[in-house]
């Protein structure tokens, strides 16, 4: 067969409807958009790691310590599911690693913000966890199968991470006044930035007509959005609390609410790695990463140790 | 330096059921990758017991084979107890 | 019958111990040395923090003066915690965590074992149930002291270290406070010198098979039962207290 006969057949399955799956033939281009989609995915779970794991040794009860260390550790698994779902693409997940820490690979820009506040473990988990749920629903229907049943995995477990995050911000918004500001001040620091999480407009979105073809993208990043920005503005009346942008307002003849303007020159800064974590983000992953080297030498040592000697 | 390799999983949600692959994850051994696996798998008690088998044991069937190999069944409806039309009055069977 | 006392002030050196030792546990999430162990040692934490929290919910209704299970983790003084001086030793490398875990690990799957035949139906409880998380925690902690004793140079010399370095806080484990001893007398804890000849022999049968050698020297450290701690714990508790000091009596 033909490369365009091999193309024209595999567009025919997608437009079926028809998973794709490892070892089936693909368009080379299919091969690396998902590589670097799903790579950054998995970057991003464990980069989300960081922000969050500032707030474990301070989490004001046991109660939240617990709970927030379990989703800590969920974002941890996620990372490990979607590496995996990596991996059945032919590359080895310590050279996506490789990419993440030479800065060839990206990760969501939400995770070079600072976690500077406890009211913070409520925003993200309200905020960046909700726009990171609104996307990952969408995404369990992509048409390549490893990445569309990691994503079946992550979104059940996800289901408490939001509940967790207003749960937070719902005792806040109860409380005293200190508490109801600090609230406030996450959700003002937090709105914008998760708004971003769902990237350019269509209009200025490279990579975008290609994946929705290939069903590797099913929901275009602007539909997303204005999903998100609907289904929080209620929530957010509940909590009393206020979304830091004027223009915000129902739209009775869209049938959605109108919203403010992206900073878009914010979103392309910290992109390009000036928000202001990058640096130490990434330096983090990278220690650990060294720090553990001798650690996963000494494993694989031992066990051919013991493979020889039982040999 | 030599990576730890990779394992697929397969995990038995509940007796009576067949282990089901979940996905796979790294470990040096395969003892490591049954602890492995109940840390990373089975967090929300989706697991009674767990095999682990390294990725490179694992031979697939090749996909471009699949209409050979699995298409002449498709007309063998015969094997399906649907294929038979019973009397009305024949209740169980 | 147990005295009353006896048996909270036992419960604060498990619970404080508890909750010490996940502490320093999460401070490892995020930055494992490989993902899958990133996991395992948060799954440490959590059964620790649970664990935490079932002994001073217990030890609050012993009270009975009506302090939280918060309030006894995160108000009191630093003279006041009774956690063993070895659960409070910094992260430092994989090494020592490693070893600081099979270390307590290999005393707490003896003593849980002996409290889940408790007359004190309450702590048997607790005690079956933890028996079962440190079950697995020895599991783990022994098959890594074997794996970095018995892997490279590198993991040799840095686990041989960390089992030098931290044997001085050892002995601690078995030189029973006076609640312990209480809690002997009326035959709810077990022998400390029995419990002391069983960890011996673990250890040792630990440390043979990851070509460690046991440390000679017998000088040990003491004091966290009676609440005098190292450098290490101030700093532990100002960060873990930071909020319920900052802002006092709030629900979160
Ligand atoms: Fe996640
Ligand atoms: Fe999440």
């Amino acid at each position: 067969m033909t490369i365009e006969e091999l193309e024209r057949k595999f567009q025919d399955r997608i437009d079926a409807e028809e998973k794709i799956e490892a070892k089936d033939w693909m368009p080379e281009e299919y091969r690396k958009t998902l590589i670097r989609q799903i790579s950054q995915h998995a970057h991003s779970e464990v980069v989300g790691m960081l922000p969050e794991g500032n707030w474990v040794t301070r989490a004001p009860n046991l109660k939240r310590k617990a709970i927030l260390l379990a989703k800590i550790q969920d974002e941890a698994g996620h990372g490990l599911y979607l590496y995996s779902a990596a991996e059945t693409l032919g590359v080895e997940r310590d050279s996506l690693i490789d990419d993440l820490h030479s800065g060839k690979a990206k990760y969501s820009s939400i995770f070079n913000y600072p976690a500077i506040s406890w009211a913070d473990m409520g925003a993200i988990g309200w905020l960046v966890d909700g726009a990171a749920i609104m996307n990952q629903v969408a995404l369990c229907r992509t048409s390549y199968g490893p990445y569309a049943r990691a994503m079946v995995r992550i979104c059940k477990e996800e289901s408490f991470h939001q509940r967790q995050g207003y749960d937070i911000l719902l005792s806040l918004s109860r409380g005293n006044a200190a508490q109801k500001r600090m609230c406030q001040d996450a959700i003002n620091r937090w709105w914008w930035p998760s708004l971003m999480m769902f990237g350019p407009n269509d209009a200025h979105s490279p990579h975008s007509a290609q994946s929705m073809k290939w069903k590797i993208k099913r929901v275009s990043n602007d539909e997303l959005r204005q999903r998100f920005v609907d289904m929080t503005v209620p929530q957010c009346e509940i909590l009393g609390m206020k979304l830091p942008d004027d223009k915000l307002k129902w739209n009775p003849e869209r049938g959605h609410y109108d919203f403010g303007e992206i900073d878009w020159s914010e979103f392309n800064n910290v992109l390009k790695g000036n928000g202001p974590c990058n640096k130490e983000r990434l330096a983090d992953r990278l220690n650990a990463h060294l720090d553990g080297a001798w650690v996963r030498e000494a494993a694989m040592a031992h066990s051919e140790k013991r493979a020889r000697r039982t040999a | 330096m030599k990576n730890w390799p990779l394992f697929e999983i397969f995990i038995r949600s509940k007796n009576g059921l067949d282990h089901r692959h979940v996905g796979s994850l790294h470990a040096a051994d395969a003892e490591m990758a049954i602890e492995n696996a109940r840390d990373v798998y089975t967090r929300r008690m989706e697991g009674v017991s767990i095999w682990v088998v390294e990725s490179k044991n694992i031979t697939a069937s090749d996909p471009s084979e699949a209409e050979a190999l699995f298409e002449p069944a498709m007309d063998k409806i015969y094997r399906h107890p649907t294929f038979y039309d019973l009397p009305d009055e024949l209740k169980h069977m | 019958m147990i005295p009353k006392d006896h048996l909270f002030d036992f419960m604060l050196i498990h619970a404080d111990t508890s909750l010490i030792i996940s502490q320093r546990l999460s401070e490892w999430c995020g930055h494992g040395p490989v993902l899958e162990q990133d996991m395992a040692m948060t799954n440490l934490a959590l059964d620790h923090i649970g664990r935490a929290r079932l002994l001073y919910q217990y030890a609050s209704e012993l009270e009975n003066a009506g302090r939280s299970e918060d309030e006894l983790a995160f108000l009191r003084d630093e003279l006041d915690y009774k956690n063993l001086l070895l659960a409070e030793y910094p992260n430092t490398d994989f090494a020592f965590t490693v070893t600081r875990q099979f270390f307590l690990d290999a005393f707490y799957i003896d003593l849980l074992d002996k409290l889940s035949g408790s007359a004190d139906s309450r702590l048997a409880h607790i005690a079956n149930k933890s028996l079962k998380e440190t079950q697995y925690h020895y599991k783990w902690s022994s098959d890594w002291m074997i794996r970095l004793g018995d892997g490279t140079e590198i993991s040799h010399e840095k686990v041989q270290n960390a089992v030098d370095r931290l044997w001085e806080y050892t002995g601690e484990i078995f030189q029973p406070a006076e609640c312990e001893l209480g809690m002997m007398e009326a035959g709810v804890a077990p022998s400390y010198e029995e419990l002391s000849d069983s960890w011996h022999q673990r250890v040792n049968s630990v440390l043979a098979e990851a070509t460690l050698k046991k440390p000679q020297s017998t000088w040990q450290q003491k004091g966290g039962k009676t609440g005098h701690h190292t450098e290490h714990l101030g700093y532990l508790l100002a960060e873990m207290q930071y909020m319920q000091r900052a802002y006092p009596g709030l629900d979160w």
